[in-house]
């Protein structure tokens, strides 16, 4: 970790932490980010619950807004850390801040500040109903929960060699999913035929997720990814769109605040129910809000030339013209 | 201490959510429901009720016996109401160029060798080889979705599924 800049520990025992003309300091309470042209300051929990998940997933597709002023933008290599790029506001007083990094060099310095400001009893990535709260002086740190490994299925889950199905010793049943039926599929390959034939019973491994708000790919055709989650109380992050994404929901209800992706202007409030089936255009930006506990697919083009051809106007916003 | 349900859909009961649109077109948003669709299609139509790019997400209604269908790449149906079965058999002579999107009908029944048979119910999900064939069984109606690329027998109906 020779390339973070961090300083000793404050008074509160976290580290400050620098990268560019970014600066990075936790006390009890907020995280203070710092640019050469402004200043601002987050909950705790609300910037730690973002980072782990932009630090998980690579930085994600797209922008990944922190709030309605800092976040980052994925250039798949490279990364943008923005200050009021996408508010209206900050871009009128000319207050905007955007600087460029290799995407590993930022990711260190994001995962050492996440280790640093996250304390034993909080897991980022966990419900606030299952997790206590990330606030106080530094006490111990959950290193093992913020460097969780990122589920990804290379064909499908249950496939002999790939991801495995979740039992109760590593995965028991959270407590909103206790009446989800654990049945698996009936699964008769013929001899040599094993690993072709192969099911698994996604409800199942839903139900056993020990995180919220965590899409894992659970099977691919070519560039087509199910990415399935569960999600309970709120995303922890504004997600802005760089390609059209899909929704599926499998279970319950979530509803969605979906904003224009680059001034964050309201447009539309989405309910979802059980069966309901969405797309998210890629000029948007969204939040999700999930009362119970509910199984989300989200479902994924990984094409790599996808994000250029909308931004250069080839391909649409729109999933579907009708 | 609360007891917890946790609500799926199926074709007898199912609820629809919707859209509340504040500057927009409800279209932009391509909403429909599996359920109700599957509730307007016969057997075993593959209504896409997702499309991004060449990639789609098909509804089917299954009910009584499929045709035999083949496809060069992976497929994955997710059963999410009723039970099916798949009976899977390695074609002898692939019938499609590797690069087809989609499945397509066989005309006759598949000639090989039997790999097994998958029994699925609700939140079941499984994979469909590529280059093997495959035919659905459903004794009740249900409902699957299934993740693929456009093919032949893809239908679009948007307007009709869709909230606008
Ligand atoms: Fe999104």
């Amino acid at each position: 970790m020779t390339d973070v800049k961090a300083t000793k520990p404050n008074l509160q025992g976290y580290k400050d932490f620098s990268i560019g003309g970014f600066h990075f300091r936790r006390d009890e309470f907020f995280a203070h980010i710092t640019w050469p042209t402004g200043k601002h300051v987050m909950s705790a929990d609300t910037f730690l619950r973002a980072l782990q998940r932009d630090v998980a997933w690579d930085f994600f597709y797209g922008t990944v807004n922190f709030d309605h002023v800092f976040g980052t933008v994925n250039h798949y290599g490279n990364v943008d850390m923005f200050a009021g790029r996408f508010n209206d506001a900050y871009r009128k007083a000319e207050l905007d801040h955007t600087e460029n990094f290799e995407s590993p060099v930022l990711k260190q310095t994001f995962e050492a500040m996440l280790d640093d400001w996250t304390n034993a009893s909080f897991d980022p990535f966990a419900s606030p109903a299952e997790t206590d709260k990330p606030f106080g002086q530094k006490k111990g740190s959950n290193t093992s929960a913020v460097t969780r490994r990122r589920v990804a299925a290379a064909r499908m889950v249950g496939v002999p060699g790939d991801e495995k199905i979740r039992t109760d010793k590593t995965h028991p049943i959270n407590r909103m999913f206790a009446d989800v039926p654990q049945d698996e599929p009936e699964v008769y390959p013929e001899p040599g035929f094993e690993k072709d034939v192969a099911a698994f019973s996604l409800f199942a491994y839903l139900s056993r997720s020990d995180v919220t708000w965590n899409p894992s790919v659970v099977s691919i055709c070519k560039a087509s990814l199910y990415c399935p989650t569960t999600e309970e109380y709120i995303l922890p992050i504004v997600h802005g769109n760089d390609r059209v994404d899909w929704f599926i929901q499998l279970s319950d209800e979530i509803v969605w605040d979906v904003q224009d992706r680059d001034s964050g202007a309201p447009r539309a409030k989405v309910t979802m129910k059980a069966g309901d089936v969405a797309a998210m255009p890629a000029d948007i930006r969204h939040q999700g809000y999930s009362p119970k506990r509910s199984m989300l697919l989200v479902w994924e083009n990984a094409d790599p030339g996808l994000p250029e051809r909308i931004s250069k106007g080839l391909a649409s916003v729109h999933a579907v013209q009708f | 201490m609360t007891k917890y349900v946790t609500k799926f859909g199926s074709l007898d009961s199912y609820e629809k959510g919707g859209i509340e649109i504040i500057n927009d077109d409800p279209k932009h948003y391509v909403f429909s429901n599996i359920f109700e669709v599957a509730n307007s299609s016969k057997p075993w139509e593959k209504v896409a009720v997702g499309k991004n790019m060449e990639y789609v997400i098909e509804a089917i209604r299954a009910q009584g016996t499929s045709e035999w269908r083949t496809c060069a790449h992976d497929e994955f149906p997710t059963v999410l109401d009723g039970e099916v079965t798949i009976e899977l058999v390695k074609l002898d002579k692939p019938t499609l160029a590797a690069d087809h999107p989609g499945s397509v009908k066989l005309k006759d029944e598949p000639v090989g060798k039997k790999m097994g048979r998958i029994v699925l119910r609700r939140g079941h999900q499984a994979l469909l080889p590529a280059n093997s064939a495959y035919r659905f069984t459903a004794k009740k109606p249900g409902v699957l979705i299934l993740q693929t690329i456009h093919g032949d027998d893809t239908i679009e109906r948007w307007a009709d599924i869709c909230l606008s």
